[in-house]
């Protein structure tokens, strides 16, 4: 067995994976409490991106950086998780809250609408060319290409180091927040059931506001990642990415967190071996499959409880 | 038109007003009292079809009487579109069903004559055999896809679907090296980007017909038929079970309607007209490639159907007629430009009221362009040094009250996304402030448009289209022509 090439792609995978875990993560939140496909999240990821790439340009670009990278890093981060949870809180303001009562189909083809005018108004304004993170350096080498070798020959690079770290400081962050803190536990309360959490005396626009700002934060720092590990950004890639995720929340489970992350794992695992050992072109093919798979062996999704319908 | 519509998008409403579900009335309250609602109702009493048929009267004097070839193929492709549109209804507008896949359908009729029709495998059979087959098989095709998710709530459907079309797209679009699992030998499936070219005509019997006209004629008696099928269809049981499930799909299954074998009926029903679209596309065309049948594709369908109001025959019509003219007029800047303004007007007149508010706001916006523009041409000349983009007799007369930068593209970038954010934020002003907020928001709609969307057609369609789905899904969710869904809580 070929060791080399089973870790390059398992590390790809995880790398990839944790990607789709944080936008799946959104997705899942967002669910759990609205019941909303939100198709616009994918493009709060790509703005997240952008704004990630905005600070790289400001900076001095990525071959001539005029801070130390670190501190950009953590910048990048912050701006593009408050840039994205802000951009998610508006569009539930303006898009979605009003059809909050409406029938199901209306928020769902609002969403599509939000996400077709969010990367029609990105490509107007960013342009429709490819823009790319270019591998900003970490000790005079670019943190994309070099790293550390492991045993079978298979490297693994700085910035692959940083997207999964990061992305697990992350789902430790959110995790604490949803079982400790206060607005953690009333959004528990709210996704269970909102109509008696409302009773109990929970302010569920705020729930609903904080559960947006989060996910499309969390979406944010997604793109900033997807933006240091891949390099390559440009307006139409949330839709993509965003599909994945989707995907991702759904084979885990739609409405658990846990569940997303490990439906982001199994995804990104699955693309990236798929990949790796059968054929680039039909990856897709194998990701639709599982998921029908899923649909029709555990609609809840692996880790998902079975829904029992209230009349 | 960018940013969502300042005018068209309702702020929090200043009095209570009937509640749709609560009052039963209320469908009807709106026209109820003037000019405009007894023109309603008259036309109400007219039976349906006798509109239809003059639709079809109209659309086939269309070639007559213009000997544009370009006015024709506008109307082929708006045939088409209402088609596409026809199909989709009965799956969202009947049977109350997600369907993002769509266009995969019709991607498949189309890649399915073309593969039937052309010398790509050497198979050259008649029309009359290709499309019955290509139609049947993309049913079958949509009763697959959505069996998966027949027992699921409707999300899942829209997944499912949604990243069936993707793959679609995908699958076609490398199509050109597939093998077997197991075998190295490759075959040309679908010609990959180079999609399959030199498509047989529609022929049967011997004659086939090349000419733009002749299409045109076969789309409009393909739809008609399809209409009449259609309205037929909705009159039948299985229309009224349709319409029970879109509802409430808990209560029709409790009184006893076979849900799941309805909604896949509803599918494939759906699939198979955009497979026959699917033919007809690429018969015209005489080539298909996969990026046709991509997600924008989806979604202006979906804008038409939305628009016209989902569940409306005369909506679909309606809906694909407004937007396809819209978007092909939207492709010169001088017709652009004279639509866009128009528009304005229009949204202007028929929601700002009482009247001296409409005059007020006219007049100032109108006035603080010209001191805006006085001021700039006096303090910061590079403001005013631009070129008009959008061209004609109101694109050179505007070029005297919008400011023209310089460096156009930065600032317009600048202003739109600014302008976005003050539509939004207009939103959620009222009374007299709103109004007063009106005019500079209408001055920096027109520096946007000017400055950067005029020269952008290709993205400001989109745009457009997005907008379309937003506004009307918060302001009028049944659409043009539909009539208020009432829900059951």
């Amino acid at each position: 067995m070929n060791w080399n090439l089973f870790l390059t792609e398992l590390i790809s995978g995880v790398t990839h994976g944790s990607v789709y875990a944080l936008i799946a993560l959104g997705y899942s939140m967002v669910y759990g409490i609205l019941k909303l496909l939100n198709f616009a999240h994918g493009d709060v990821y790509m703005v997240g991106a952008f704004i990630g790439f905005g600070l790289i340009t400001v900076f001095g670009g990525p071959t001539a950086l005029t801070v130390n990278v670190v501190l950009l890093l953590i910048l990048m981060f912050l701006a593009s998780m408050l840039g994205g949870g802000l951009l998610g809180v508006m569009i539930e303001r303006f898009a979605y809250r009003r059809l909050r009562n409406a029938p199901r189909i209306a928020p769902l083809i609002t969403a599509l609408g939000v996400s077709f005018f969010l990367e029609n108004a990105a490509l107007l304004v960013l342009g429709a060319q490819y823009q790319s993170y270019n591998s900003f350096s970490w000790k005079n080498s670019p943190i994309a290409l070099s790293g550390f070798t492991l045993p079978a020959g298979a490297r693994i690079s700085y910035a692959q180091v940083v997207v999964v770290v990061g992305a697990i400081v992350l789902m430790i962050v959110l995790t604490l927040f949803v079982q400790r803190t206060q607005t953690g536990k009333a959004m528990r309360a709210t996704s269970f059931d909102r109509e008696a959490a409302a009773m109990m005396g929970i302010d569920v626009d705020r729930v609903i506001v904080v559960t947006f700002f989060i996910g499309s934060a969390l979406a944010g720092a997604a793109g900033v990642f997807n933006g240091i590990a891949y390099q390559q950004i440009w307006p139409y890639m949330g839709f993509q990415a965003g599909l994945f995720a989707f995907i991702a929340a759904v084979v885990g489970g739609i409405g658990n967190l846990p569940g997303s992350v490990l439906g982001g794992l199994v995804i990104g695992l699955a693309q990236s071996f798929s990949i790796g050992y059968i054929s680039s072109t039909f990856s897709d093919a194998i990701v639709f499959a599982i998921l029908i798979a899923v649909l029709i062996v555990r609609p809840s999704g692996l880790l998902g409880r079975a829904a029992v319908q209230k009349v | 038109m960018s940013g969502p519509d300042p005018e068209s998008a309702p702020g929090p409403a200043d009095a209570p007003k009937p509640q749709i579900g609560a009052d039963e009335w209320v469908a009807s309250h709106e026209g109820r009292r003037q000019l405009g609602g007894r023109i309603q109702r008259e036309l109400e009493r007219v039976p349906r079809p006798a509109f239809y048929l003059t639709f079809a009267i109209a659309a086939a004097i269309l070639p007559v009487a213009t000997s544009d070839d370009y006015i024709v193929r506008v109307g082929f492709d708006t045939l088409l579109y209402m088609l596409l549109a026809l199909g989709l209804n009965i799956v969202v507008g009947y049977a109350g069903l997600l369907d993002l896949g769509y266009v995969a359908f019709y991607g498949f009729g189309a890649y399915g004559y073309a593969m039937l029709a052309s010398p790509k495998f050497g198979i050259h059979w008649s029309t009359l055999a290709v499309v019955p087959v290509v139609v049947i098989a993309t049913a079958l095709l949509g009763f697959l896809v959505a069996l998966p998710s027949r027992r699921l709530v409707g999300d899942y459907l829209a997944i499912v679907t949604l990243f069936f079309g993707q793959l679609f797209v995908t699958v076609y679009q490398n199509g050109q090296a597939m093998t077997l699992l197991g075998f190295s030998r490759q075959y040309d499936v679908t010609g990959g980007p180079n999609g399959i070219p030199n498509l047989d005509p529609f022929n049967a019997f011997g004659s086939s017909i090349t000419s733009l006209r002749g299409y045109y004629y076969t789309a409009l008696i393909v739809f008609v038929i399809a209409l009449g099928a259609v309205y037929l269809v909705d009159a039948s049981r299985t229309g009224r079970g349709w319409r029970s499930l879109r509802e409430d799909s808990l209560a029709a299954e409790l009184m006893g309607m076979p849900v799941n074998r309805l909604k896949l009926l509803a599918f494939a029903f759906g699939a198979a007209i955009a497979g026959l679209a699917g033919t007809l596309f690429a018969a015209l065309n005489t080539a298909v490639f996969a990026p046709d049948f991509d997600t924008p594709t989806l979604i202006i369908v979906y804008s038409m159907l939305i628009l016209g109001g989902a569940g409306s025959l005369g909506g679909v019509i309606l809906g694909a007629l407004v937007v396809n003219v819209s978007l092909e007029v939207l492709r010169t800047p001088n017709h652009a430009t004279w639509i866009f303004y128009g528009l304005l007007v229009v949204t202007l007149l028929v929601k700002l009221r009482p009247w001296r508010w409409l005059v007020g706001v006219i007049a100032g916006t109108v006035g603080l362009g010209f001191a805006v523009h006085a001021i700039a041409s006096a303090w910061w000349p590079r403001g005013v040094a631009g070129v008009t983009q959008s061209g004609g007799t109101l694109g050179n007369a505007m070029a005297h009250w919008v400011l023209l930068p310089t460096n156009a593209m930065e600032m317009a970038n600048i202003a739109f996304v600014i302008l976005v954010l003050v539509v939004l934020w207009l939103t959620t002003l009222h009374g007299w402030v709103q109004k007063v907020a009106l005019a500079p928001t209408l001055y920096l709609t027109a520096f946007v448009w000017e400055n950067r969307l005029v020269v952008e057609p290709s993205v400001t369609r989109l745009i457009l289209v997005g907008v379309i789905l937003i506004v009307l899904m918060n302001a009028r969710p049944q659409g043009l022509l539909g009539s208020a869904r009432v829900e059951i809580v």
